[in-house]
């Protein structure tokens, strides 16, 4: 048996006197491609560099491919990350890089990477500067995925590329989990992408993890319930209540269905990913509202 | 081989439209028993969804016989699915389109034209 992808346990991360990431436990199932969500500043960027090995956890374990970053240089074999700012020599064409790839990496395979450039149209002879965005980002991907990782980290891949461009590099890397024995930590705001590319879903919000299961499980164990104005303490007794809505004539409840009853009037229905991630995302900032 | 697309705001899980545009294609002869379904792989780079829902998808079609997956080889068409042959559809309109026209010289309204259907089909037996 082939240790997780990724697994952490109790990871935190303090800057100065701020906690960035707090306790954060989860671990990636085998081949599959997680999405890793939050709002600005929730920690996902300080998570994957701590996962990358670019960053020193304050606190906790982490294990990526079976191994710790801290103490084995092998770790960066098995490791690919692609940080958010598409990191490119400018005056190199995609050719250069290869040869730069093909040198700097044990398991380099040359032959696929060309060929996932030359799939999508991508001239290897031009420099770097002369690509659109989306051609750089294929570029890129197609360097991370050539060193043969067993994990992928990418941080906010898509959000410069246009929606066709998306398409593509989306397809790029979908076909890569398809072939390989690979597995991916994606972190993106675009939901609608990610419900359809991925298996697998963290969410953090200020530096808390809040959800870290497979987005089918998710998307069933949730629901919203609605009914004309009314106490929701006795449906917080036996379900995970995540975000009401209020009016004056009825309440609107998003909850992750615990195993008790719903008592009667409530009005249940099936809800989104879309809709379950904001839940969250708002729950946490109405929680720090009422804390101050 | 055929030519997946997926709309995202249809509200039908991905892996049931790419089933039914499986089915579809071979309703319409498009597939034909002996083809080969494009690979995951193929279809995963085109259309950019999860793997997962491209096995599921053809698990589907497996579950309902109109396909087989081969180990090692991929998915291939069995049967078409059951139903009148390709062209009868199209063949059916064109005479209904005949047909609508008739009514409509002979005076009918579209809501009068919309009941007799109505009462024919609800009868349930064919007219000599």
């Amino acid at each position: 048996m082939t240790a997780l992808p990724i697994t952490t346990t109790g990871l935190g991360k303090r800057f100065g006197r701020t906690w960035a990431l707090r306790d954060c436990t989860f671990e990636v199932p085998e081949h599959s491609l997680c999405a890793l969500v939050g709002g600005n500043g929730a920690g996902k960027t300080t998570l994957l560099r701590m996962l990358a090995g670019l960053s020193r956890p304050t606190t906790g374990e982490l294990e990526v491919a079976g191994r710790r970053p801290a103490d084995d240089p092998a770790f960066l074999a098995d490791v690919g990350f692609l940080a958010q700012e598409i990191p490119l020599y400018r005056r190199w064409t995609a050719e250069d890089h290869l040869a730069f790839g093909a040198h700097l990496n044990p398991r380099w395979d040359g032959a696929a990477t060309r060929d996932r450039l030359r799939r999508v149209n991508i001239p290897l002879e031009r420099r770097i500067e002369a690509l659109s965005g989306g051609m750089r980002a294929q570029v890129a991907l197609a360097l991370a995925l050539g060193k043969r990782p067993r994990v992928l980290l990418l941080d906010e891949p898509v959000a410069a590329l246009d929606p066709l461009a998306r398409r593509d590099f989306l397809g790029t890397l979908t076909a890569a989990v398809a072939d390989e024995d690979l597995t991916v930590l994606l972190s993106s705001h675009l939901l609608a992408d990610l419900e359809r590319v991925c298996d697998h879903l963290v969410l953090l919000s200020a530096g808390h993890l809040h959800l870290c299961a497979d987005i089918e499980e998710i998307v069933a164990a949730h629901k919203v319930l609605t009914a004309p104005a009314r106490e929701t303490a006795a449906l917080e007794r036996d379900h995970h209540v995540i975000h009401v809505d209020r009016t004056p004539r009825q309440v609107s409840v998003l909850a992750r269905m615990g195993i008790g009853p719903i008592e009667d009037g409530w009005h249940v229905e099936d809800v989104g990913l879309e809709e379950i991630v904001l839940a969250y995302l708002g729950r946490t900032e109405s929680r720090e509202v009422a804390s101050r | 081989m055929i030519v997946f697309r997926l709309n995202p705001s249809s509200g039908v899980p991905p892996y049931l439209q790419l089933a039914q545009q499986v089915r579809q294609a071979l309703s319409a002869g498009v597939l034909v028993p002996g083809d080969q379904l494009p690979t995951v792989r193929e279809v995963v780079s085109q259309v950019a969804v999860n793997p997962n829902t491209v096995f599921k998808s053809y698990r589907e079609l497996e579950r309902e016989g109109l396909v087989q997956g081969r180990p090692g080889a991929g998915t291939f068409v069995l049967r078409r699915p059951d139903g009148p042959p390709p062209g009868t559809h199209a063949r059916l309109a064109k005479g209904l389109a005949r047909w609508v026209d008739t009514a409509r010289t002979a005076g009918m309204s579209d809501s009068a034209i919309e009941a007799l259907v109505r009462t024919t089909l609800d009868r349930g037996e064919a007219v000599a």
